[in-house]
């Protein structure tokens, strides 16, 4: 179980995160039994372009390993951000990470989309495992990963 | 010093070294369990061919792996479900299930970091620290006592488990060292202290956006072999691409044209880290595995043994001592086998019986300047060899500096030897040079005598004004009962009466073998000390035999009023005698090929001819024996002529005193000088065992014979030694 509180989630580009008009979004990742090591987790959004807007969340602290998260490594030029203040611990099999992070309201319904890329030692690279788009809609439901992650969802 | 620098790293780091070694020596056994059960790439297979056969295999293939044991699996998703195995590349099927062994990755975990992550990977990092620590200061302190690197696989001498420490040691060393520092390279890896050069190209700008290009003709697949393979990724949509690495690098290939779109090449970092884990772990180099594994075991040993030599190498018998700042009295001990300190021990007591605070330590820790508090320094030392410092007093004359206090020296020895006393006297003469001033002048102890020891204390104790009574009573050896087996007589001839007196070698417990009690192993030219019956001094005879022998033999000869040599003669098959073992490393033959000169008379023949006995290798000797008759007291006569028909024995002279020409064994030598003056111009080693007289006649003989080379000159080149009474 992981709780993390981001108030300024500084991996996150500006435009993402205005004060004025935020919301507190929690985001909650279910891992799957899958039985392995402690799994690494990128949890970013991109645009509608498909760019980069900002990484989230992180688990696990050893950047040599983040290669493996696939997705976020070409989105990121070969990991190149530094992602230090968003980073927590790799997450188990079977346990559930939480993460809560201030977001601006224009973030919603925008084209923005959530994505989780995920890999643990010796065994599969699984990019893009769950992506889901950022809607008001979307508040509290549940989508199905299919490695690493059994369900995930965001909640405001 | 160097020591302090081996047993503390060693007591503080111990649990945790045994703990990695065990979990160490049972992960090695993976990577040939995994050898064993899977089937290698045939020489030449291309990863062309080999992702054909996985696509066959597997429709919706998404990963290709191979480990550095050359175990590939593969992974895939059907429908909605992701699939994974190991895979046999040379028939193209699943062969088992890739999920990592449950007993494998706990083992890893524990021995990489305890489960403690980060905080456990720095406490082993640590440990293997200290690993490296004592593998270095282990060698150096074994080089230093067995004379020199180039000396570092002679015999051990000493107790059973100091000696088991360093024989295991020295094998393992090498294997220890390149261990701990591969452990600690990944280590720093792992914690990013080594620079990450592994190749990680930027994604493509631009794809062709077809897809269906055939894994089994695009060119690089099938210019890569299966052998050079680290991992191949199948595009997951027709944006995406193929990721190839290999030993090299890593690159993109285009999914819909089978073209290259960028290649990057790891840097030398990635490649010592790749050698690093082969050789810390052994995968991909089973055999190396398990022999790293097998050497591992070698820890928890060393651990055991070094400990247990460090706790008989102290307690000297002597509780209540103050630090070297607060002492009144400091007393310093040089010693080779313990009695000194058992001496050290009693002048402490008596000292704190009178009220005086002391400092007992050995004579190596000499530091002057640390006496802040001292009145007195006393210092107790025996002598090694010719006049050299004994083990305790390594280095003590170097750390002598200017005066601070008054001292005393006390000499320990045995005055049949040439050079009774002469470290002590040699102490005390630079100390006196160096402006020490003598609180008493310098006194021997002979022979561990209570008396002298006694006498010495009370003129001690008069220079100090106290009254000094030291009632020292040695610790007897642990003597053990030995039965006679076999007697041979000589000597009736001549009314002296001789014997060769062969006794079975106590059996005693491993556990007490480990602890350095029994005989263990020992070679001729070693001591047998016998206690007589009615005394607690212990009389000592030269070991005519070898453990490998299988028995204890001494020559002895009935010397007019001789208390143990009279007991000994009494002896009949089956009676016992009081014994114990003592090494005389001194006078054993040098390991080297080198002809051997051996010269003895009377009983002295004894360990001369447990060495021609053991001579199994046929290394050249030449033995130049004295007795009074041939009839009387020619000892081993029969085997002698038995060993040289065996080769054992390349010459023998025979000198006899009291029949035919009546000569001595010196006039023999010069008899055969022509011979000698070959030998030792090929090499040749000198060994002498006999009584002092003829010690001396011997030297004065090889001095005429080999002018202008003395028998000291032999000597200071360590071809000469001797083994006198």
């Amino acid at each position: 179980m992981q709780i993390k509180s981001l108030i300024a989630a500084l991996a996150i580009s500006t435009a993402m995160t205005l004060p004025a008009f935020a919301k507190t979004v929690t985001f909650t990742t279910h891992m799957a039994q899958y039985g392995g090591p402690g799994a690494y987790i990128a949890l970013y959004v991109t645009d509608a372009k498909g760019s980069l807007a900002g990484t989230v969340w992180m688990a696990g602290g050893k950047t040599r390993y983040y290669r493996h998260l696939t997705d976020w490594s070409r989105l990121t030029g070969g990991g190149n951000v530094d992602v230090s203040a968003v980073t927590g611990a790799s997450v188990g099999s079977g346990q559930t990470a939480t993460v809560s992070v201030d977001m601006a309201d224009a973030l919603f319904d925008a084209g923005y989309t959530v994505h989780l890329d995920a890999a643990a030692q010796e065994m599969r690279e699984s990019p893009n495992e769950v992506a889901v788009p950022l809607t008001t809609a979307g508040n509290g439901k549940t989508s199905l990963g299919h490695n690493y992650i059994a369900d995930f969802s965001y909640k405001f | 010093m160097l020591r302090k620098f081996h047993r503390w790293p060693a007591l503080i780091a111990a649990v945790f070294l045994i703990l990695l070694a065990l979990s160490g020596t049972l992960l090695s056994v993976f990577p040939a369990l995994e050898r064993g059960m899977m089937p290698l790439a045939k020489g030449g297979q291309s990863v062309a061919e080999l992702a054909t056969l996985a696509m066959a295999a597997h429709p919706g293939l998404e990963q290709i792996r191979r480990a550095p044991s050359g175990k590939i699996t593969v992974w895939w998703f059907e429908g909605n479900t992701p699939g994974s195995a190991v895979f046999d590349p040379t028939i193209g099927k699943d062969m088992g299930s890739a999920d990592p062994n449950a007993i494998e990755q706990w083992l890893i975990n524990f021995h990489r970091s305890l489960f403690l992550d980060d905080t456990g990977r720095i406490v082993m990092a640590v440990a293997a620290a200290a690993m490296l620590i004592l593998a270095v200061t282990g060698s150096v302190l074994v080089a230093r006592r067995v004379g020199g690197w180039r000396n570092w696989f002679v015999r051990q001498k000493g107790p059973f488990a100091a000696r088991f420490h360093t024989e295991i040691a020295r094998l393992a060393v090498p294997v220890l060292i390149l261990s701990g520092i591969t452990a600690l390279w990944m280590t720093a890896v792992n914690f990013d202290l080594v620079p990450n050069d592994e190749a990680n190209p930027a994604f493509p700008q631009a794809v062709s956006g077809q897809t269906g290009f055939a894994p089994a003709q695009i060119p690089t697949l099938r210019a890569t072999a299966v052998t050079d393979l680290r991992d191949l990724t199948f595009p997951a949509d027709s944006a995406d691409v193929y990721t190839l690495t290999t030993g090299a690098g890593t690159g993109y290939i285009d999914q819909g044209t089978g073209a290259q779109l960028s290649f990057a090449v790891s840097g030398p970092w990635t490649r010592i880290y790749e050698w690093i884990y082969l050789l810390h772990t052994g995968q991909g180099a089973y055999l190396w595995g398990l022999v790293l594994g097998l050497i591992m075991l070698s820890v928890p040993i060393l651990a055991v043994t070094g400990m247990l030599s460090w706790l008989k190498g102290r307690g000297h018998g002597f509780r209540g001592a103050v630090g070297a700042h607060a002492a009144q009295i400091v007393i310093l001990v040089g010693s080779e086998g313990g009695t000194t300190w058992g001496f050290a021990a009693t002048l402490a007591r008596a000292l704190v019986a009178t009220g005086q605070s002391v400092h007992l330590a050995s004579l190596s820790s000499l530091t002057p300047e640390r006496y802040k508090n001292a009145r007195q320094l006393v210092v107790m030392t025996a002598t090694w060899g010719d006049g050299a410092a004994p083990t305790s007093a390594k280095g003590a004359l170097e750390k002598l500096s200017s005066p601070t206090v008054p001292m005393t020296v006390l000499g320990f020895g045995d005055s049949s030897f040439a050079h009774f006393c002469a470290f002590a006297d040699t102490f005390a003469q630079r100390a006196r040079a160096l402006g020490w001033q003598m609180l008493i002048p310098t006194d021997h102890i002979n022979r561990q005598s209570a008396q002298d020891f006694n006498r010495w204390g009370r003129a001690f104790g008069l220079a100090i004004g106290r009254t000094l009574d030291l009632n020292h009573q040695p610790v007897a050896p642990r003597a053990l009962s030995l039965v006679l087996t076999t007697r041979r007589d000589y000597g009736e001839a001549v009314q002296a009466p001789a014997a060769i007196l062969r006794f079975d070698i106590p059996q005693v417990s491993l556990w007490h073998r480990i602890i350095g009690r029994g005989f263990g192993r020992f070679q001729a030219g070693d001591l047998l000390g016998i206690l007589p019956q009615g005394s607690s001094t212990p009389r000592y005879y030269s070991l005519a035999s070898s453990s490998a022998d299988g028995f204890l033999e001494i020559a002895i000869r009935k010397y007019p009023g001789g208390l143990c040599s009279g007991q000994l003669i009494d002896l009949q098959q089956g009676d016992l005698a009081m014994g114990f073992l003592r090494r005389n490393p001194d006078f054993h033959p040098d390991p080297t090929a080198a002809p051997l000169i051996l010269i003895g008379a009377g009983t002295g023949i004894g360990p001369l001819a447990g060495f021609i006995r053991q001579n199994r290798a046929k290394r050249p000797i030449h033995l130049w024996f004295g007795a009074r008759h041939p009839d009387a007291d020619l000892f081993y006569g029969p085997d002698l002529a038995d060993w040289t028909k065996a080769g054992r024995l390349t010459a023998l002279h025979t000198a006899f005193s009291r029949h035919g020409r009546k000569i001595y064994v010196q006039d023999a030598l010069r008899e055969n000088a022509d011979t000698l003056r070959g030998l030792i111009a090929a090499g040749a080693k000198i060994m002498v065992c006999g009584g002092r007289d003829m010690a001396s006649g011997v030297r004065d003989a090889l001095g005429d014979i080999l002018a202008p080379l003395t028998a000291t000159d032999l000597k200071l080149q360590g071809r000469y030694v001797e083994d006198v009474y």
